[in-house]
C-alpha cells in the first residue's frame, strides 16, 4: 500500500517535481550570493543612526528596506526623479544597484507559477502535494527495507539504481519533506487560507502637525537595532498630517515626525510569525546556509525520479500476463497470490493455466483483494504466498490477515494453503504458515494440508498439483516453466582441461564479460552485477532447458568462468565441453544470494569436491580483505583434476588463502574430504567456536559425508550442523 | 499592448442616493518598462478635506500583498468589502490597464481627488503614485505618474 502511494505521484508528477526541484535548487543560491556581498551594518548600530546617514547622503530619502539577507535599500526622490540603491550602512551611499536581479525574477516566477499566474500556483502546490507524499511514504519504505528506523543507514544490497535511489532518499528526505511542507504553507497563506494577515496599527487621529524632529531624537528608532529593521517609510515631505512608519521583525508602529512620538504600535500576530519562519526555511531569505542545503538536497530529486523510473520499470517485467481471468462473481476456483518479487505470480499463472484447462472457471488475485463477498460462487479457494523477510506479508498480500480476521464467519468453501520459500532462510515459509494457522484458527475448512515450495522447485510444485487434482478429482497436471531472463551470447577465451586420465573430463571455462548495456548497468540486471557463487544458466542450442552451473568469479573479475565436467549423455556439458574458444553460447545469470561469501572478518571454512570448488575458489580471490579462509579440496588425483593449482599456490602466498588440505580419493590410501576435516578436527572446532562461517558446495554424497563428520565433531560442543544453519553460518551448494 | 476592459455599473460608496445623474469615466493606466512583476494598483477617491471617499478600482487579487498599497491600506484597514466586485488582475510592467465606470455628477469640481497606489513585489512601495483633482476639466488631460505610472488620465 505504501509503495503505491510512493510510486504513483512519482510517476505522475516526475516531471513536474523535477521542474520545481531543479528551480529551486538553482534559485537557492540567490540568498547566500545576497549574504555575500551585501554590505552589513555593524552590529551595535540603530536603525536612528543608519537612516540619519541615509538622509545625510539623500535628503530625499522616502524608504529604507532591510532584506532579510542584511541587505539595505534606499528609495528617494531627487527632485522629480526616484532613484534607489543598495546602501553601505557605514557610510549611507549607494554601492549598487536595487534593481532586482531579472535572472532570479524569471526563475522565482518559473518555480512558484509556471508564468501562469495562480493557475500556475495551484499546479505547482500539486507538485509540492506529491513532493511531501513521496517524501513520506519514501522515508517509510526506507525504514521497512532497512528494518526500522534504527536502521536508517544500513548498508544498501541489490541493483544499482536501487541503491542510488535509497541512498539519495536517506540524505535527502527530510529536506525534501520541509521543502513541500513549507511551499504549501505558503501557497496556503498566497490564497488567503491561513488568518496571517498583517495587522497595521490604527492610524493616529491626532499628529502635532510639527515637522523637522531629528530622527537620532527619536526614541523608538534610537533603540531598535538596524538589525530587526525591515522598512522604513518617511513622511511625505511638506505633509505635516503625514507620519514615519516603521516596520521591524516585532511589529508595526507610527512616529510623529514633530515629537519623534511613537503614536502606535501593533506586534505581529502569532500567525505572521509562523509564516515569516516558514517563508525564511523555504527560501533561505535569512538563513542562506539552510536554503542552500536545501537546494543541494533537492538536486537529488531529479536522479531519483529517473532511478525510481527504472526501479518500477523493472518491478514490471517480472509479472506474467494471465490469460481468460473470469471475474470475480463468476469464479468457481479463487486463487489468491501473495508475491514480493513477481515470481509467485508465475508459479500462480501455471495453475490458473492447468485449471482453465481442465475446465474450471477461474479467478486470480491478489491476496491483498481477498473478499469474500465478491467471490460469491468460489467453490474453492488456493493461497499460493511467498514471504517477505522473517515472516512479514509479502507486498501483494498486505492486509490479508487482517480482512479474514474481520469476517465474521469464514467462507464455506475450502482452502488450500501453498508456501514458496528457501529453506536456507529461518522464516522458511513463515507467512503461508500464519495464513494457514489463521484459517484453522477461523474455522476455514481445508482443500489439502498446508504444504511448501523450497526454491520454486518444479517438482515440488507438481507433486503439490498431483495433489490438488487428487481432491477436486480432475487430471492436474502442472508443469512450471520459470521465465527465464534474456540470455546474452558469451564467447569462450580460455579452457583449461584435466581429467581425462580418470575418465571424468573436467575443464575450468573463462568467458569473456559481454558488453554490457547502460540499462543493465543502472539496473544492475544480467552480467552488470554477479559474484562467486551466483549462478551460470546456460541454454544449449537446440533445448529449452537451461542448466545452472556455480560461477568461479564475479563481475568484478572482468570474466565469467565456471568449472563443468562432462555427463555421459549430458547435452548440456557435452555441449560446452565441445566449445573452443571464440565460440559462443547463450547464458544468463540467475542470483543465488544465501550462498556468497558475504562480508565481515569471520573466517571462512571452503568445503568442497571436484567440480564444487568453482565458487569456493572465486570466494578466494575475490578475497582481497585477506579475512582467514581455509579450504578443504577433495580429489580423485592430484595429478589430473587438482583443479586451480597455481592459483591457489598464489592465493596462498598473497595471503588470500590461509590454509589448504586436500583429500585424494584414489590410489593406495582413499581419503575423501570428510576425512581431512577429522584430521583438522581441533583446528575446526576452533574455529568454529571463534564464529567461523562453512561453505559446503559439490555432490549431494559428499555434502551429505561433510554433515556426518561435522556433526560428530560439534556434538562435544552442544552444536549441530542444523543449529548453524539456523543462524546462516553453514551454507550448502549440492547438486 | 493589452487593454483590459472592465464596465462598471455603479460604485456604491460614490452614488449618493437620491441622485440620478450619473456619467460613465474611462480610467487609463499606462505602466512604464520597470523590469519588475506585475504592479498592484489600488485607485480611490479622497473628499475636500483629504479623508478617503470609496475606492474605484483594485489591481491584484491577493489581499495579503494590499498592505503595500499603504495610503490606501490604511485608509481602509484593508477592508475587502471596499473594493467587491471592483477587483481585476494585476498589470504588468509596460502595460495599460484601462476601466470604465459611472461616477456620480457630484464628484466633479467639487474638491475630490483620485488616487493611485502602486506596488510591486521586490520593488519599492509607491503610495500616492497619481494623485489628480477630479475636475470636468482636467478630463482627457494625462499625467506622469511617480514611479511605476508613465500615466494616468480620465476621460469623459
Amino acid at each position: 500500500m505504501i509503495r503505491a502511494f510512493h510510486r504513483w505521484p512519482g510517476l505522475l508528477a516526475l516531471a513536474l517535481v523535477t521542474l520545481l526541484a531543479a528551480s529551486g535548487a538553482v534559485l537557492s543560491v540567490f540568498p547566500m550570493a545576497e549574504r555575500i556581498t551585501a554590505p552589513q551594518a555593524e552590529r551595535v548600530m540603530s536603525i536612528a543612526d543608519l537612516a540619519t546617514r541615509i538622509q545625510s547622503v539623500y535628503p530625499g530619502v522616502e524608504q529604507v528596506k532591510r532584506s532579510p539577507s542584511g541587505r539595505i535599500t534606499a528609495y528617494w526622490f531627487d527632485g522629480d526623479a526616484p532613484g534607489s540603491a543598495v546602501i553601505d550602512p557605514a557610510t549611507g551611499t549607494g554601492v549598487a544597484s536595487a534593481d532586482p536581479n531579472q535572472v532570479e525574477r524569471w526563475l522565482t516566477n518559473l518555480h512558484r507559477s509556471l508564468f501562469l499566474d495562480d493557475a500556475g500556483r495551484v499546479v505547482m502546490a500539486a507538485g509540492a502535494v506529491a513532493m511531501l507524499i513521496l517524501a513520506l511514504s519514501g522515508a517509510m519504505l526506507v525504514a521497512r527495507r532497512a528494518g526500522g528506523w534504527s536502521h536508517w543507514f544500513a548498508p544498501l544490497r541489490g541493483p544499482l539504481s536501487g541503491r542510488i535511489h535509497v541512498s539519495l532518499a536517506r540524505g535527502a528526505v527530510f529536506g525534501l519533506a520541509l521543502s513541500s511542507a513549507t511551499a504549501l504553507w505558503m501557497t496556503a497563506s498566497t490564497f488567503g487560507f491561513l488568518p496571517d494577515k498583517a495587522i497595521v496599527p490604527e492610524p493616529p487621529s491626532t499628529v502635532s502637525n510639527a515637522t523637522g524632529a531629528p530622527l537620532a531624537s527619536m526614541p523608538l528608532l534610537a533603540t531598535t537595532p538596524v538589525s530587526s529593521l525591515r522598512e522604513l517609510s518617511f513622511p511625505y515631505p511638506g505633509d505635516a498630517t503625514d507620519v514615519f512608519t516603521l516596520k521591524t521583525d516585532g511589529g508595526t508602529g507610527y512616529l510623529d515626525q514633530g515629537t519623534g512620538a511613537t503614536l502606535g504600535w501593533s506586534d505581529l500576530s502569532g500567525w505572521e510569525r509562523v509564516s515569516e519562519t516558514i517563508y525564511m526555511l523555504h527560501t533561505g531569505q535569512g538563513a542562506s546556509l539552510l536554503g542552500l542545503l536545501l537546494g543541494l538536497t533537492s538536486l537529488a530529486v531529479p536522479v531519483m525520479g529517473v532511478t525510481g523510473a527504472l526501479i518500477w520499470l523493472a518491478g514490471r517485467t517480472g509479472h506474467p500476463r494471465i490469460r481468460n481471468n473470469v471475474t470475480p462473481g463468476r469464479a468457481e476456483t479463487v486463487i489468491l497470490v501473495g508475491s514480493e518479487g513477481g515470481s509467485t505470480w508465475g508459479f500462480a499463472a501455471t495453475l490458473h493455466s492447468a485449471l482453465t484447462r481442465a475446465g474450471q472457471r477461474v479467478h486470480i488475485a491478489p491476496m491483498s483483494a481477498f473478499d469474500p463477498a465478491r467471490f460469491s460462487g468460489a467453490r474453492r479457494y488456493v493461497v499460493l504466498a511467498a514471504t517477505y523477510g522473517d515472516g512479514d506479508a509479502p507486498a501483494s498480500a498486505k492486509g490479508f490477515l487482517d480482512r479474514l480476521a474481520r469476517l465474521p464467519a469464514a467462507p464455506d468453501a475450502p482452502l488450500a494453503v501453498l508456501g514458496f520459500g528457501d529453506r536456507s532462510f529461518p522464516g522458511f515459509c513463515a507467512y503461508a504458515e500464519a495464513v494457514a494457522v489463521a484459517a484453522e484458527d477461523k474455522g476455514w475448512p481445508l482443500l489439502l494440508p498446508f504444504d511448501t515450495v523450497d526454491r520454486q522447485s518444479p517438482q515440488e510444485f507438481a507433486r503439490w498439483g498431483q495433489a490438488l487434482g487428487e481432491a477436486l478429482v480432475i487430471d492436474l497436471e502442472l508443469n512450471h516453466q520459470p521465465v527465464h531472463p534474456k540470455t546474452e551470447a558469451l564467447t569462450l577465451v580460455s579452457r583449461r582441461d584435466y581429467g581425462q586420465e580418470v575418465q571424468a573430463p573436467t575443464a575450468i571455462l573463462r568467458f569473456a564479460l559481454p558488453r554490457l548495456s547502460i540499462w543493465h548497468r543502472l539496473t544492475g540486471r544480467g552480467f552488470a552485477r554477479f559474484q562467486a557463487g551466483d549462478l551460470l544458466g546456460i541454454v544449449p542450442e537446440g533445448s529449452p532447458v537451461p542448466r545452472l552451473y556455480s560461477l568461479a568469479s564475479g563481475s568484478r573479475d572482468g570474466f565469467v568462468e565456471i568449472v563443468v565436467r562432462k555427463h555421459v549423455g549430458g547435452l548440456c556439458s557435452g555441449a560446452l565441453m565441445a566449445l573452443e574458444p571464440g565460440e559462443t553460447v547463450a547464458a544468463f545469470i540467475r542470483r543465488n544470494p544465501t550462498f556468497h561469501s558475504g562480508r565481515g572478518r569471520v573466517p571462512l571454512i571452503l568445503i568442497g569436491a571436484g567440480t564444487g570448488i568453482g565458487p569456493l575458489a572465486g570466494f578466494i580471490r575475490a578475497n582481497a580483505s585477506r579475512r582467514p579462509i581455509h579450504l578443504f579440496f577433495g580429489m580423485r588425483h592430484p595429478g589430473s583434476d587438482f583443479f586451480y593449482r597455481e592459483e591457489l599456490d598464489a592465493w596462498a602466498a598473497e595471503g588470500r588463502l590461509s590454509g589448504l588440505s586436500t583429500a585424494v580419493s584414489r590410489g593406495a590410501r582413499p581419503r575423501y574430504v570428510q576425512d581431512a576435516l577429522s584430521a583438522n578436527h581441533l583446528d575446526l572446532v576452533r574455529a568454529i567456536r571463534e564464529g567461523a562461517r562453512v561453505m559446503v558446495c559439490g555432490g549431494r554424497q559428499m555434502a551429505a559425508g561433510v554433515t556426518e563428520a561435522m556433526t560428530q565433531m560439534l556434538e562435544p560442543l552442544g552444536m549441530s550442523p542444523a543449529m548453524l544453519k539456523a543462524e546462516g553460518r553453514y551454507v550448502e551448494d549440492v547438486y | 499592448m493589452r487593454t483590459i476592459l472592465a464596465a462598471l455599473a455603479l460604485t456604491t460608496a460614490l452614488t449618493l442616493p437620491g441622485i440620478a445623474m450619473a456619467r460613465p469615466v474611462t480610467l487609463t493606466t499606462t505602466l512604464k518598462d520597470y523590469g519588475g512583476d506585475g504592479a498592484y494598483l489600488a485607485i480611490y477617491v479622497t473628499d475636500p478635506k483629504g479623508a478617503y471617499a470609496g475606492s474605484l478600482w483594485m489591481a491584484g487579487t491577493k489581499s495579503k500583498y494590499y498592505e503595500h498599497l499603504s495610503d490606501w491600506y490604511r485608509a481602509t484597514g484593508g477592508n475587502a468589502a471596499e473594493i467587491d466586485g471592483i477587483t481585476g488582475a494585476s498589470v504588468g510592467a509596460g502595460r495599460q490597464l484601462e476601466i470604465t465606470l459611472d461616477l456620480a455628477d457630484t464628484l466633479f469640481d467639487a474638491g475630490y481627488t483620485i488616487h493611485v497606489d502602486a506596488a510591486v513585489e521586490d520593488m519599492r512601495d509607491s503610495p500616492n503614485e497619481v494623485a489628480v483633482p477630479l475636475t470636468t476639466q482636467g478630463a482627457g488631460q494625462s499625467v506622469q505618474g511617480r514611479r511605476y505610472i508613465a500615466n494616468f488620465s480620465y476621460g469623459m
